[in-house]
């Protein structure tokens, strides 16, 4: 029994964690300019055209650093040109913004592959196969949650110990005091940014790795999986989102294995509904009750 | 030379004019008030000082130069510090963040502020690992004060510091205010509290739905029968 559902476990495990590495993006972004991203999704796959392009000319040595350094210049370009002008605006402009944003990386992204699945690289080490009990995977599998874990933990280290980490968080509840202690917003929000790309960045080599084709639109699915993590583990919050993914991840492989891997993905949005139906601020989101 | 001075300020929000020309003069070493209504424009004056709202026109000087038009960034490294209106300490951050948030952009050892926060408010340090959504209204008001000393600041600026604070507490917050002042630093104070403001100032404005009304010392407007009738209450003793 156990046998059987090993491949199964491992698979959604690391899966959990490639949605987690995803969903981090949505939920610190949310954290401070109570914004979804719709981009993020996008940028998470023009992470993955990046490897694509690179990898024909270069070993990964070069090519994993320039990806994750390609794909925080797009990120901070994002919010530069799609958001920063619009800070004083609505929220709801904001989100059609946001909305706009993900079709025009959509279709640029069209534009230039043509439109044609571009194989994924395959990255040495990480594609190499390995034998665990009764079961056979890729190293990626086993990689994934490790490096996850690990990046999740120095974020956070990050944000309770340092000093940028204590502005993030100061101007997560007020902009305007946050200001009059001297904190530049736009870089704070800037660096939120630029985190949560190179995580994106991150998760496409692992994700890719996985699934080996690259198309415009491939980022839609897993971005809207880590999106409905992050919601699941209260959005804003980084711990949360992690467990929301891991838990995400795990429970659809464990649909897969019981023979209904048509109903997986329909499990997660069902998920959505039932979190936003039932608590609507998931398992760790924030009180929004103040005291004035 | 005056440290601050405020020349025919104007700053409008969306057509509505909330200060309609209106110039202050702060010496150094002096507390100065505002006093006045809700919604005289009181807060917005502090704000446009610290940078938040951009004027319509008129001119900031501060030590001798031309403050108005800079970034908030910019005006709290010359040390213009704000306490804000309802105090707005970070909740999510311990007592201790709040501090060394509000000495942000100094790069040397801010222990000795700490210490000096925690000398002044003995309560902050108790609390110094709690988060500052946990404290009293009385508290975050000391944490509010001293999250704003931690710069080192030449004006120290008060928006309506004892606002939903109990009479005991707020007598503690003047206290402090004089403390800071006999201490060197230049404070300006906006209060609905103007009785309790006049008796400390050094002198005084009224502000009038955005316009100056009376200016005097502290003494003087405390005395002025006009003041007393529409701010002090007539059955004050």
């Amino acid at each position: 029994m156990f046998n059987q559902l090993l491949p199964y476990l491992l698979a959604g495990v690391s899966v959990g964690g490639q949605y987690a590495l995803i969903a981090v993006g949505y939920t610190m972004v949310y954290g401070i300019l109570r914004l979804i991203n719709f981009a993020h999704g996008d940028v998470f796959t023009a992470a993955g055209f990046f490897m694509v392009y690179l990898m024909a000319s270069m070993p990964l040595g070069v090519a994993a650093p320039l990806v994750i350094l390609l794909t925080v210049a797009l990120g901070f370009t994002l919010e530069r040109v799609a958001y920063k002008p619009l800070r004083q605006a609505p929220r709801m402009s904001v989100m059609i913004s946001a909305i706009g944003a993900s079709y025009l990386l959509q279709n640029l992204m069209w534009y230039v592959t043509g439109g044609l699945a571009k194989q994924y690289p395959v990255l040495p080490l990480l594609s190499d196969s390995v034998q665990i009990g009764a079961a056979s995977t890729k190293v990626v599998t086993l990689v994934t949650p490790v490096l996850t874990v690990l990046l999740v933990v120095a974020l956070q280290l990050l944000i309770k110990h340092t000093k940028i980490g204590m502005a993030m968080r100061a101007v997560s509840v007020d902009f305007e005091t946050s200001q009059l202690m001297g904190i530049k917003i736009n870089s704070v929000i800037s660096t939120t940014f630029i985190i949560g790309s190179a995580l994106a960045a991150v998760g496409s080599m692992l994700y890719f790795t996985n699934y080996s084709t690259v198309t415009p639109t491939v980022g839609a699915m897993p971005g809207l999986k880590a999106f409905v993590a992050a919601v699941f583990g209260g959005i804003g919050s980084i711990p949360g989102a992690v467990i929301g993914a891991f838990i995400i991840g795990i429970c659809e492989n464990l649909i897969k294995a019981a023979g209904y891997t048509a109903f997986s993905d329909a499990f997660t949005f069902a998920l959505l509904i039932l979190v936003l139906l039932f608590r609507p601020t998931g398992l760790f989101g924030e009180k929004t009750a103040e005291k004035v | 030379m005056s440290l601050l001075y405020i020349d025919d300020l104007r700053v409008s929000y969306g057509g509505i004019e909330a200060i309609k020309g209106i110039s202050i003069t702060v010496e150094k070493g002096e507390i100065v008030t505002l006093i006045g209504a809700n919604g005289a424009g009181k807060s917005t004056t502090l704000r446009a000082i610290s940078g938040l709202v951009p004027l319509k026109s008129g001119t900031i000087t501060y030590d001798g130069s031309v403050i108005s038009g800079q970034s908030p960034q910019k005006i709290v490294s010359e040390g213009i510090c704000m306490v804000p209106e309802g105090r707005r300490v970070f909740p999510n951050l311990t007592v201790q963040e709040n501090l060394r948030i509000g000495a942000y952009l100094r790069k040397d050892d801010i222990q000795p502020d700490i210490d000096h926060v925690y000398q002044l408010f003995p309560r902050l340090k108790e609390r110094s690992w709690q988060l500052a959504g946990t404290l009293s209204g009385g508290e975050q008001q000391m944490l509010a004060v001293g999250r704003a000393l931690m710069m080192r600041p030449k004006l120290l600026m008060m928006d309506e510091p004892s606002l939903g604070l109990a009479p005991l507490v707020i007598r503690d917050i003047f206290k402090i205010i004089q403390t800071l002042h006999e201490e060197g630093i230049t404070i300006l104070l906006v209060e609905q509290n103007a009785n309790a403001a006049l008796r400390i100032a050094d002198s005084a404005y009224v502000l009038e739905t955005g316009s100056l009304g009376m200016h005097g010392t502290g003494k003087e407007l405390l005395d002025d029968p006009r003041v007393k009738e529409a701010y002090l209450g007539k059955a004050r003793e």
